[in-house]
């Protein structure tokens, strides 16, 4: 008999309720924050707040409920899972601008204090660039999908929260190293950054390709192809916003002074 | 004259994505999900192959949102060029499908144009095709040097 990789038992109830209380004091901290912090300043926007709650929901329902269950045994669910928690919440979350918001609410004396932190510290510097942020993200992926450690992975439930918290963190450090909504102390040029983020976009599409061609061990071959392809288009689609935002923040700092524009409008007419 | 200068690359360069945009598009759209000609994977395809494509793909991307972004800046600076930026459009056309037909397609062999029929005959309209796009975008920014006359508008 195939030896079954996923035979671990899942100890739902424990784990899951800790998930879901955090995820829930998570939200609660954002919502606090937005309230107390409208009082000294104007009204933080609500669509930042409603993308914090669908970008916490996203993850949460990554690890606990029906998909992280159905994930276990079905690599399809798997990588729905992956995509949730490794991409479309880190997306989230950045447009939400919870630094700003920190910021914002913090007094600010201790605010200085963060920022000045932020700014000396070379771990952050290090980290938040886009490359190390790139090799977190997807090099982790490539260690997850091509060596042992996803078969480890499901036999281990320590292993199964390192990896997923490291999926999670790793998608947050990549998105916002390549948007800048928050407040960012090291920022690297468009250009930069564009040319890194179409490095990782084609590490994650080669990735999803060599998936279907050889899954990793002990997952069963159609799921594995379905899965590949959904990692395929569905990274696409969450990368092609991010891509989106990336230019559109080009766009606006080209924006030609007015001066530049009246004397374009009078060379023409002469 | 300087300004000038740097708004026609630009016209171009718009033009150029946009044309390999607007060719990963159609491959994707009709030869892969409506037709379903070609194939996410082949077992022929070679490393390079997978690496190709998928620079490529993330590329195609890129290339999409760069082209339209480039073109709103030229529009608000008054600087659009409708021939430059069509020739650019046909040389990135026809020069990413002449990639794909020869390169990708036959050297690395990601996917063949379709399974289970003559190939011949595809792959001479796929080739054609890309040549004449890329010809008629040589043709055409031959016709209009880079710093003749003024924008169309």
């Amino acid at each position: 008999m195939p030896m079954n990789i996923f035979l671990a038992v899942h100890s739902a109830s424990l784990i899951e309720i800790s998930w879901t209380i955090l995820f829930c004091a998570v939200i609660a901290a954002y919502v606090l924050a937005v309230f107390r912090s409208n009082r000294t300043y104007k009204p933080w926007p609500m669509r930042r707040t409603l993308c914090w709650i669908a970008g916490m929901a996203c993850a949460l329902a990554a690890v606990v409920g029906p998909i992280a269950q159905r994930g276990h045994e079905d690599f399809v669910y798997h990588m729905v899972g992956h995509l949730l928690l490794g991409m479309l919440a880190p997306l989230l979350l950045v447009l939400a601008a919870p630094m700003t918001l920190v910021f914002r609410t913090l007094p600010v004396k201790q605010a200085r204090t963060l920022a000045s932190l932020l700014r000396k510290s070379r771990y952050v510097r290090f980290v938040s660039h886009p490359i190390t942020a790139s090799f977190l993200n997807i090099g982790g992926l490539w260690l997850l999908y091509r060596t042992p450690l996803f078969h480890l992975m499901h036999a281990h439930d320590m292993l199964y929260c390192i990896v997923h918290i490291h999926v999670f963190m790793a998608g947050y450090l990549f998105a916002a190293s390549m948007i800048y909504i928050d407040p960012t102390p090291h920022r690297y040029r468009f250009l930069h950054r564009a040319v890194v983020f179409l490095f990782a976009l084609a590490g994650h599409g080669i990735l999803s390709k060599l998936i279907y061609a050889s899954p990793p061990a002990g997952v069963d071959p159609v799921q594995a192809k379905t899965g590949a392809m959904l990692m395929y288009y569905g990274g696409d689609l969450i990368d092609f916003v991010i891509i989106l935002i990336l230019f559109y923040g080009w766009y606006q700092h080209k924006r030609p002074s007015v001066s530049a524009l009246r004397a374009s409008s009078q060379s023409q007419q002469s | 004259m300087e300004a000038k200068k740097k708004f026609n690359a630009q016209n171009l360069w718009s033009g150029i994505l946009l044309g390999i945009g607007f060719v990963s598009f159609i491959d994707e759209v009709v030869f892969h999900q409506l037709l379903r000609w070609h194939h996410f994977y082949d077992r022929s395809t070679t490393a390079a192959g997978i690496v190709s494509d998928g620079l490529f793909h993330a590329f195609s991307w890129f290339a999409t949102a760069g082209a339209f972004f480039l073109f709103a800046d030229l529009r608000r600076r008054q600087a659009f060029e409708r021939t430059r930026w069509l020739s650019g459009f046909l040389l990135g056309a026809g020069g990413f499908q002449l990639y794909d037909g020869i390169v990708q397609h036959k050297i690395m062999r990601i996917h063949q144009i379709r399974y289970d029929v003559n190939l011949l005959p595809y792959d001479i309209t796929w080739n054609f095709i890309a040549a004449a796009l890329l010809i008629t975008g040589i043709y055409m920014i031959r016709k209009r040097p880079a710093n003749e006359g003024k924008a169309c508008r």
